[in-house]
């Protein structure tokens, strides 16, 4: 018997919760990579394997590919939770739930965003992106990422009490994804032509800080509603 | 003496789904030392009222629930994570309560007849014995109201017994529960009676 | 004030106010319509450059500042509908979303039948092309996630929660799109840039903008009169509307 712990105890305990549960299931956390490996190898197939077009493709290929694949695991944020229970539980929780909903976020990104990030410079010298745009897409996916999972988040508190919410999902959280890509990309191909890149970054950066702020808000309405449905 | 101030109060609830009421001006109060069934056929609105009365229904209804202190909801699914141990699910649980000492947690896994089921992946116990890892968490949790949809599903009949003096005890030490169940309780304890019918309560 | 408030809450009350504003609103509505239409495209002089084909700005323009605003009604009622947990604000939601569905699509096409004489080309990449594509795509998320919750209650919070999302992403994908545009602006198509409207071709299209106002409000009272009527159908009061046979 003991006092509820406090909100900062509480978020590291889901963090380490969500990343046990994932790596109970390594698979889940290969699958996306596996499919950006796959969509890469659909792109020569489809454009025709000559270097020089790949590389002027790449900043853009690359990007969109990475925004699929979260969006593929954006789903999945909230869903088993919901469907055994635990989220019930969660929304009870005496913690706040919009910090609850970001160490949610958190671990989500730990096991998507994350490996993504690490594993880019390989997908990228699959598609002849020159060099000196490596080290800006690795960075430019770091912020990003995050940002995707926080916005894709939303689009899975909102359809989780929805049977089939895998393609409704798409549909909510596609359009908000479109800054996150138009400056991703940018800074990719900034780098590429030797402009330089922290302009890009910090506005990625900028956006980070935002939906930091905001998507929290809403994925913890949108469990609300979800969980009441 | 003054009544104890009332753990969970109600007013003049009212809910209607697809067009049908399903009950109108409900109001009640549960204070320590209550325990309450609810009782009434099916689709007649128990969970609808305990999903109202813990805070998970919040659009849809009018009326009032105020609650003070800390509360514990088991609802029909055992928010237990197949992937995870009983020990795990109970240490890393998101109902937000403390965190259990290892000695806590095996206790109450052996209170529940998991003693020796510590540290096995979930997904190999029975459904009856997942539902149990729940109820350990009425041995940890230190929340003076329980509200609890059918804890006897799927539990056999030495678990239900135990799971009943369990409750007594718990209103005995100024807690409260309130639970639905179809089976009457065998308790020598007076147990509040709860009956919803059609369109009304009483 | 509060009794304001309170009336606003009553289907009948609603129902019945929409219905007599709807009465005067209407014909103003048309008249402003055919006389902006008329005036627009009759007696305007051709633009220097553009010849007549520029006359369809007194659809486009109208169109796509009122499917623009129109997201914003939605959002407000869906804030309403969040915070003081009014029905009829759901009710004003649900009624806006298609309508402004509606004009990001007419916005769209005629766009692009402009586009044709114009560029030579059905659909450029333009930034307020890209733009209004996307709003278009918030429209259709709005609408697509209300009709998946079966609970209509829960369905009008969650679009609430998504419009107000939609809402502070608006400038965001708005800014982003225009300096994605100015990053890649293709030489061989060259704009005219902010170009100077005459007064002459200015009051016919300030008109239309506000006859495509008017429209909205119609729409979207009408809409929510329907939806009304939908909700309420098990009620006294519209059981007795029916029995009456009133309009």
């Amino acid at each position: 018997m003991s006092t509820p712990p406090g909100a900062a105890a509480f978020c590291l305990r889901l963090v380490r919760r969500q990343l046990l549960l994932a790596f109970r299931r390594p698979i889940d956390i290969a699958n996306p990579l596996v499919f950006f490996a796959m969509v890469i190898a659909l792109f020569p197939l489809g454009l025709g394997p000559a270097p020089d077009q790949l590389a002027a493709f790449a900043p853009g290929v690359l990007w969109i590919i990475a925004l699929l694949s979260n969006l593929l695991t954006s789903d999945t944020v909230f869903r088993g939770d919901y469907d055994d229970g635990s989220l019930e539980q969660l929304l009870l929780a005496p913690q706040p739930l919009y910090l609850s909903g970001l160490a949610y976020i958190c671990a989500h990104w730990l096991v998507t965003g994350l490996p993504l990030v690490l594993i880019s410079p390989l997908f990228a010298v699959m598609l002849n992106l020159p060099a000196a745009g490596i080290l800006a897409l690795a960075l430019s996916l770091l912020l990003g990422t995050a940002v995707l999972s926080l916005v894709g988040a939303i689009g899975a508190a909102l359809t989780v009490g929805l049977r089939r919410g895998g393609m409704l999902i798409s549909l909510l959280i596609l359009p908000l994804y479109m800054p996150v890509l138009i400056f991703g990309s940018a800074c990719v191909q900034a780098a590429v032509t030797g402009v330089p890149t922290g302009p890009y970054l910090a506005i990625l950066g900028a956006m980070l800080s935002l939906a930091i702020a905001l998507a929290p808000l809403a994925v913890a309405a949108g469990l609300r509603i979800s969980i009441d449905a | 003496m003054t009544p104890p101030a009332p753990l969970l109060a109600a007013r003049s609830l009212t809910l209607s789904r697809g067009g049908r009421e399903l009950f109108r001006d409900l109001s009640l109060a549960i204070g320590p030392g209550d325990l309450v069934q609810l009782e009434g056929p099916n689709g007649v609105g128990k969970t609808s009222l305990l999903r109202i009365l813990a805070g998970l229904s919040r659009y849809g209804y009018e009326g009032a629930v105020e609650r003070s202190g800390a509360l514990l909801y088991l609802g029909h699914k055992s928010a237990v994570k197949a992937q995870l141990t009983p020990r795990e699910n109970l240490a890393l649980h998101v109902g937000g309560e403390g965190s259990h000492g290892d000695a806590a947690i095996e206790g109450a896994l052996a209170e529940v007849g998991l003693y020796g089921y510590e540290d096995v992946p979930s997904h190999t116990l029975s459904a009856g014995q997942q539902r149990r890892v729940n109820l350990a968490r009425l041995y940890l949790c230190s929340s003076p109201l329980w509200l609890l949809d059918e804890p006897f599903t799927a539990i056999d009949r030495a678990g239900v017994g135990q799971l009943q003096s369990l409750f007594v005890q718990h209103v005995e030490g100024g807690g409260a529960v309130l639970l639905t169940s179809h089976q009457p309780l065998a308790v020598d304890y007076p147990v509040r009676a709860l009956t919803l019918s059609q369109g009304s309560a009483a | 004030m509060w009794s304001f408030f309170h009336k606003l809450g009553s289907p009948p009350w609603l129902y019945g106010i929409a219905g007599s504003i709807l009465r005067y609103l209407l014909p103003v509505t048309v008249i402003a319509l055919v006389v902006g239409a008329v005036w627009g495209l009759l007696f305007t002089a051709p633009d220097f450059r553009q010849g007549n084909s520029y006359r369809i700005i007194y659809i486009h323009v109208p169109a796509a500042v009122v499917a623009l605003a129109g997201y914003y009604v939605m959002a407000a009622a869906g804030a309403v509908s969040l915070i003081w947990r009014m029905k009829m604000a759901d009710v004003a939601m649900k009624a806006a979303a298609p309508i402004g569905a509606a004009l990001t699509f007419v916005a769209l096409f005629t766009g692009s039948v402009w586009g044709k004489p114009t560029w030579g080309t059905w659909w450029v990449w333009d930034a307020r092309i890209t733009s209004m594509l996307v709003l278009l795509f918030l429209y259709l998320g709005v609408v697509a996630l209300y009709e998946a919750f079966d609970n209509k209650e829960a369905a009008s919070k969650a679009c609430a929660v998504l419009s107000l999302v939609g809402m502070v992403n608006i400038p965001i994908i708005y800014k982003s799109v225009d300096w994605w545009y100015s990053l890649h602006q293709p030489a061989s198509i060259k704009f005219t840039g902010e170009s100077t409207i005459d007064s002459s071709m200015l009051y016919p299209l300030l008109l239309m903008i506000t006859a495509f106002y008017c429209l909205f409000a119609c729409a979207m009272l009408m809409n929510m009169r329907a939806e009304l009527l939908e909700r309420e159908a098990k009620t006294g009061w519209v059981r007795k509307l029916a029995a009456e046979g009133a309009h």
